[in-house]
């Protein structure tokens, strides 16, 4: 038995929550006194997956089929589910992203396995059970959830584990193949859009993050969240009201019914702090909060907080991250 | 064209989670429950994608215990026109997969709508385990959706962007803005709702196969440092100095 990673690669790299992932698939391979297989999918190189050496990974299996460079629900499934059989896996670490639980969760029914999703921790294996703890309403509380099946897989929420490096080790890449059938392409997108990013960070894997809320006062003023955010390499948020209006696109809306982050660094900007957007930002490891009421709930989330005038307080902070560089 | 829209009965998102003394339950005291924010984007574009085909039916699917069917005549009085409850609390989401599985087979749905994922358990599972004890696509999450015949074209949200995917009926898709606007119930509705055909069906299937052995609270603040307006810049070192997160 061993635990097989699934890592997500696009344009040759592979994503950093798939680095956490593995990082995490090798820890728990330690635990368990086995070791971690990856089966890499999306457009890779096979530097890039060798390098998976140093999250711990002692193997990588990588199926050349062209036609797996895009996501494809069934083909992936097919894929996994006959690597896992192949390894024996026992244990199948993913990304909580739409890729990980869109797989995982049809996975779990073909290899009869318990399913745990948005796991923020290592297992715990003392005792007989096998338990992980996990996020549970939108932010606003953990669960820890007993896996009761011979199978399991785990989906890794993003910014939860820290990807270790030891660098110089490297990990063997084998060929694989699934022996995949037109029919399992027959879900495949007709057409892939990108957002376009203009050197800009993706939110759901950034490690920075800076939010705006109402009292940035219109979409015309996020030029000032867009140079604090550029200058500290974050990605741009905001809040559930801006986002129904229209000020901002809805993927970048955090909060419960958007999405929710984990990132090092949070700073909101003329955001209340509703509970509905707390749940989607408690996670985070620092919190600013720049909001000109003292009396805004969110100063009470917060670690740091400015009481002042956003339009006044954003190019401070901007000039003052440019001198530092 | 049936669609089976499946709705969760969730604490309104306003509620400020507490536990029972033993950490083994959520306290529902003085809880408003609502339908799932998610599960709302899905009824409603099943209601407007019937009313532009002018025909077809809206099933609307729970599983709950009693408590919940003031929701489910919610669902009712938006537009559904009738509904199925399964008798038992959702244990998890394989116990819940299963139950909608077996529905859909039954009833021969063609369209299987659900939301993204439920906002207490947010286990982004139970869409892509329907479609696979069913054998038929799934398309998770979906922003857009419309039917043309049998095919369905979606918009899928990818990290950074979307794809646009087109399958047939049967399918099942999990729903997210912007794909409608979300209908909140009309008076005629609310009266019309009390007589329409609400079914409660025993539950079948396996047991689950996850269980919650404890719950836990996210440790609170330290409290906050506050940095006068007028050197907002000492922010900056603190972040890199003191925090070390720059």
């Amino acid at each position: 038995m061993s635990v097989l990673v699934v890592v997500e690669c696009a344009d040759g790299e592979v994503k950093k929550s798939s680095l956490e992932v593995a990082s995490y698939g090798a820890q728990v391979a330690a635990q368990l006194g086995t070791t971690a297989t990856a089966i890499a999918v999306g457009e890779a190189t096979e530097a890039n997956l060798a390098k998976l050496g140093e999250q711990g990974i002692t193997k990588v299996l990588y199926d050349a089929e062209p036609r797996l460079k895009e996501f494809v629900n069934n083909a992936y499934t097919k894929l996994i589910a006959t690597a896992s059989e192949q390894e024996q896996a026992k244990i199948i670490v993913l990304a909580n992203s739409n890729i990980g639980a869109a797989v995982g969760s049809r996975l779990s029914v073909r290899l009869k396995a318990s399913l745990a999703t948005n796991v923020v921790e290592l297992p715990k294996t003392d005792g007989g059970q096998f338990v992980v703890r996990r996020g549970a309403f939108s932010g606003k509380a953990f669960s820890d959830v007993v896996l009761g099946s011979d199978r399991k897989i785990i989906a890794v929420k993003k910014n939860s584990i820290e990807a270790k490096h030891e660098a110089g080790k490297t990990a063997e890449v084998a060929s694989f193949t699934a022996q995949l059938s037109d029919a399992d392409f027959a879900d495949a997108p007709t057409q892939v859009v990108m957002q376009d990013q203009a050197g800009g960070v993706l939110l759901p894997e950034a490690d920075k993050v800076v939010s705006g809320g109402r009292g940035m006062k219109g979409p015309e003023n996020w030029n000032l969240i867009e140079d604090l955010a550029k200058a500290l390499g974050a990605a741009t948020a905001c809040s559930k009201p801006v986002s129904d209006v229209d000020w901002r696109p809805h993927h970048e809306h955090v909060g419960q019914t958007g999405i929710t982050v984990s990132p090092n660094l949070y700073i909101a900007c003329g955001i209340s702090g509703a509970i509905q957007h707390l749940a989607g930002v408690n996670s985070s490891k620092v919190i600013v909060v720049i909001n000109k009421d003292p009396e805004a709930p969110f100063f009470k989330a917060a670690d740091y907080g400015i009481v002042g005038d956003v339009f006044d307080v954003l190019p401070k902070l901007t000039a003052a991250v440019k001198e530092l560089s | 064209m049936k669609f089976l829209v499946c709705i969760s009965n969730v604490p309104d998102t306003t509620t400020k989670i507490t536990f029972t003394p033993d950490n083994k339950e959520f306290n529902k005291t003085g809880v408003q429950f609502v339908i799932n924010p998610w599960d709302e984007y899905a009824l409603t574009r099943a209601i407007e994608l019937k009313e532009a085909a002018g025909n077809g039916t809206v099933t609307v699917l729970n599983v709950g215990e009693a408590d919940t069917e003031p929701n489910i005549r919610k669902a009712l009085a938006i537009g559904a026109d009738d509904a199925i409850r399964v008798n038992a609390a959702p244990q998890d989401a394989y116990f819940v997969a299963e139950q909608i599985a077996a529905i859909a087979k039954e009833g021969a749905y063609d369209v299987i709508l659900m939301g993204k994922e439920s906002i207490d358990y947010n286990g982004f599972q139970v869409h892509g385990m329907v479609g696979e004890l069913l054998g038929i696509p799934t398309v998770a999450p979906a922003m857009k959706l419309d039917l043309s015949g049998n095919t369905a074209t979606l918009e899928r949200e990818i990290e950074g962007g979307k794809e646009i995917v087109t399958v047939n009926t049967p399918f099942v898709a999990s729903c997210q803005q912007p794909m409608c606007e979300p209908r909140i119930p009309n008076m005629r509705g609310i009266m019309t709702a009390r007589t329409k055909p609400l079914k409660v069906v025993p539950p079948v299937g396996e047991p689950a196969r996850t269980t919650v052995a404890e719950f836990a609270l996210p440790p609170k603040k330290q409290g906050v440092k506050l940095i006068p307006a007028e050197s907002a810049g000492d922010l900056i070192k603190l972040l890199r100095n003191e925090a070390k997160v720059i």
